[in-house]
C-alpha cells in the first residue's frame, strides 16, 4: 500500500498550523481594541457565508471558475430558511439533503 | 469573567450537543465524499487518504489536494495553495484567543489543530452564550462533532470508494455548503452580522470568479467584515471576553 503522500500530508499541515495558532499562542492577540474586536465578531459569519456561497455558485471548468445556477441553490436555500424559521440545523440539512435527492431523481441538475 | 448558574451551563451545553448535531451530519457526509473521492479519483491509498484527514485536517484543502495531485503540481506549490486556502484560520483563532485567556499553552496548542470551520461556528456559539470559556464548548466541537466523524467518514469513504458511483445521487456534495448556510444564519443577531455576510458572501463569489475560489474565500472572509463595521452597531447585551460587550448569538436556538 502507498504511503508516499503522508509527507505531502505533513507538508499542508505544517503550512496551516501557523494560521490555526498565531491568534491562540500569541497573547498580543488577548489586547485588542475595541473596533478589531468588533471586526473579529463579524468574521465568522463573513467567512461561512463566503464557504457557502462559493460553493454553491461558483464551479471550476477547464481551470476557469465560472458561475454556476443549479438544485444546490434551493437546497441551500430552504436550508436557510428551516433554520431562520425553526432554529433548527438538522432539519434544515435533512430537507436540503432530501430536495437535492428527489430533484435528482427528477432529473434536475 | 463571572461565575455562571450550573443550570444555566447545563442548558448551554444541551443546546451545543443538539447543534453538534448537524455538524455530524455534516462532517460525516463530507469526510465520505473526500475518501471516496481521495480513492476513485486521486488514486490514494486508505494510508495515505487517513493521513491527511488526521495530519492535515483540512476539509476544503484536501479536496483541493486531490485535484493538486492529479494534475500534478509540484509539492511547494501545493503547499503555497494550501496556505492560502486555510489562510482564514488566522481569522477565527485570533477571534478564540481572547475566551482562551488563562489557558495553558499546550491547551491552546492542540485546540489550534482541531481549528476548522464547523468547531469555530460551534464554539464561538457557546462562548457567546454563557459569555466566558467552556473547555466542552470546544473539545465537543472539535473532537466529537467534526474530528472523529471526519476521519471514521473518510475511512468509509476511501473503503466503498469503488461501490458508491454517484454520491450527489444521494444529496452528499449539499451538505456543507447547507452546514455553512445555516451556521451563517445562526451567528446573524443583527444587522452588522447580516451585512458581513451578504458582503462576505458577494465579495466571495466575485472574487472567486475574477480570480479563484482560494481567494474568493479568503477576500469574502477579510473583506465582509469591514462592511459589517460600516452599519452602526445595534444594542448589544451579551458579555464578551474580559467583560466586553459583543452581539449575541442565535445559534443558540439552532436546534433538532
Amino acid at each position: 500500500m502507498s504511503t508516499d503522500l503522508v509527507p505531502l500530508a505533513v507538508l499542508m499541515f505544517a503550512v496551516t498550523y501557523p494560521s490555526r495558532a498565531i491568534g491562540l499562542l500569541n497573547p498580543a492577540m488577548e489586547r485588542l481594541p475595541r473596533r478589531a474586536l468588533d471586526y473579529l465578531q463579524l468574521v465568522g459569519p463573513a467567512v461561512l457565508a463566503a464557504l457557502a456561497a462559493v460553493n454553491v455558485m461558483v464551479a471550476t471548468k477547464d481551470g476557469r471558475s465560472i458561475f454556476v445556477v443549479g438544485l444546490p441553490w434551493l437546497s441551500v436555500l430552504l436550508c436557510i430558511a428551516i433554520v431562520a424559521w425553526r432554529r433548527n440545523l438538522f432539519l434544515g440539512l435533512i430537507v436540503a439533503v432530501a430536495i437535492a435527492i428527489v430533484g435528482r431523481a427528477n432529473g434536475l441538475a | 469573567m463571572g461565575p455562571i448558574e450550573p443550570a444555566a451551563l447545563r442548558a448551554a451545553r444541551r443546546q451545543l450537543v443538539l447543534d453538534g448535531l448537524g455538524i455530524i451530519v455534516s462532517a460525516a457526509g463530507f469526510g465520505f465524499v473526500y475518501g471516496l473521492t481521495a480513492r476513485t479519483a486521486g488514486h490514494f491509498s486508505p494510508i495515505e487518504a487517513m493521513a491527511m484527514s488526521l495530519i492535515a485536517f483540512g476539509g476544503a484543502a484536501q479536496f483541493a489536494a486531490i485535484g493538486f495531485v492529479t494534475t500534478g503540481l509540484s509539492w511547494p506549490v501545493i503547499g503555497l495553495l494550501t496556505f492560502l486556502l486555510n489562510a482564514r484560520h488566522v481569522l477565527y483563532s485570533a477571534a478564540l484567543a481572547p475566551w482562551f485567556r488563562g489557558r495553558s499553552m499546550a491547551e491552546r496548542a492542540l485546540a489550534a489543530h482541531l481549528l476548522t470551520d464547523e468547531s469555530f461556528a460551534l464554539a464561538i456559539a457557546q462562548f457567546r452564550r454563557i459569555g466566558r470559556f467552556d473547555a466542552v464548548g470546544y473539545w465537543y466541537p472539535a473532537i466529537v462533532t467534526t474530528l472523529i466523524p471526519w476521519n471514521v467518514a473518510t475511512f468509509a469513504g476511501v473503503m466503498l470508494g469503488d461501490a458508491i458511483i454517484e454520491p450527489s445521487r444521494f444529496g452528499i456534495d449539499v451538505i456543507f455548503p447547507a452546514a455553512m448556510a445555516g451556521l451563517t444564519v445562526g451567528l446573524v443577531s443583527g444587522r452588522r452580522e447580516l451585512v458581513a455576510a451578504l458582503a462576505g458572501a458577494a465579495i466571495g463569489v466575485a472574487s472567486s470568479l475574477a480570480i479563484s475560489p482560494t481567494i474568493g474565500i479568503i477576500a469574502g472572509g477579510v473583506l465582509g467584515p469591514l462592511a459589517g463595521l460600516i452599519v452602526p452597531p445595534a444594542a448589544t447585551g451579551a458579555g464578551g471576553p474580559g467583560g466586553r460587550e459583543t452581539p449575541l448569538p442565535k445559534l443558540d436556538d439552532v436546534t433538532p
